[in-house]
């Protein structure tokens, strides 16, 4: 998008203003829009580690395991935006099946909460990630990403009966590809933040 | 999530650090913000540390995108940023800590910020 903040150097480096640093979690399966979505609003283009799964599954840095030596790894796409006001949000593309659980203790911790992508075309395909968020105790919003291949055959109470939702988490429809959609997505969840009362334990 | 774009690192991860698995100080998150401290850098410092150094010339990075940059594992910088700190090369900042429920003014700047990208 063509924010850019005045103060900032070019390309990667963080904004002279830069002063919390805050991350969000956009989580779905594989191909359901979460590097779209990073890329329609990130003011860097998006990067990625590679991190390694069996790694991350012990809890330590072990680099010289030789068991490990076949360790698979997964690209972790983040992307960045430098709000007014010193904020700067880093967003990450976490994959939700059960064996990235100990990557995705490691990424969601310190972050504000998640915001959970769906395909109109495959719901069924967002349910471990839902459970993994539940699970983990972050807090969540619901973005239906709408793909133009895909004719709406539910309604939102439909919707959210399929998907489990609690009667207060928020359930908004997007388009991953359109920076202001993903942006009110993302409002969205913080919006849910800001309105649980009293703060639930996490 | 995608796959691999660049091609393999020259360095392979567990040789950048010089065999050191572990950093020095383990409070080096994601999101800790790394700058270099201005201070001459010595002759024979390993080149994977000169490499970050290198990355932080321009500005300030966090530990999560200086590993993108230089294509190594978070933990593999987490290692050498620990040295260059050691050597007092580089500045950390940590994150705002993890919080039970994060200060309702915070997110309601972050809800703020965000509605000012909409109307830029």
């Amino acid at each position: 998008m063509a924010y850019a903040p005045s103060s900032t150097t070019s390309g990667i480096h963080l904004p002279d203003t830069a002063q919390e640093l805050v991350k969000i979690l956009i989580a779905g399966p594989f191909g359901v829009g979460k590097t779209t979505l990073i890329d329609s609003v990130s003011e860097i283009r998006p990067l990625h580690t590679e991190e390694r799964l069996t790694e991350a599954s012990v809890h330590v840095d072990d680099l010289d395991g030789v068991r490990e030596k076949s360790t698979t790894t997964v690209a972790i796409d983040f992307g960045r935006l430098s709000l007014p006001g010193g904020i700067v949000l880093y967003l990450f593309g976490t994959p939700g099946q059960e064996r990235f659980r100990a990557l995705w203790e490691e990424i969601s911790h310190g972050a504000l909460g998640a915001l959970v992508l769906v395909d109109s075309r495959r719901i069924d395909a967002s349910f471990d990630m839902l459970g993994l968020v539940e699970e983990s105790g972050l807090p969540y919003a619901v973005a239906l990403n709408t793909f133009p291949d895909a004719p709406r055959h539910h309604t939102d109470e439909q919707l959210r009966a399929a998907l489990d939702l609690a009667p207060d988490t928020p359930l908004v429809t997007c388009d991953a590809r359109d920076a202001e959609s993903s942006i009110d997505a993302l409002l969205a969840l913080v919006q849910h933040l800001i309105d649980r009362d009293p703060p639930e334990h996490r | 999530m995608t796959g691999r774009r660049g091609g393999r690192p020259l360095v392979p991860a567990y040789l950048s650090t010089g065999g050191v698995a572990r950093p020095s100080r383990p409070q080096l998150e994601r999101l800790t913000v790394l700058s270099g401290s201005g201070e001459p850098v010595p002759a024979g410092l390993p080149a994977a540390q000169l490499a970050l150094l290198d990355a932080l010339f321009g500005g300030s990075l966090t530990v999560l995108e200086a590993a993108a940059l230089l294509e190594l594992p978070v933990s593999a910088v987490r290692v050498l940023a620990a040295g260059l700190l050691d050597r007092g090369l580089v500045l950390a900042r940590a994150p705002i800590p993890p919080a039970e429920s994060f200060d309702p003014d915070l997110l309601k700047r972050v809800a703020d910020g965000l509605r000012a990208l909409k109307h830029d």
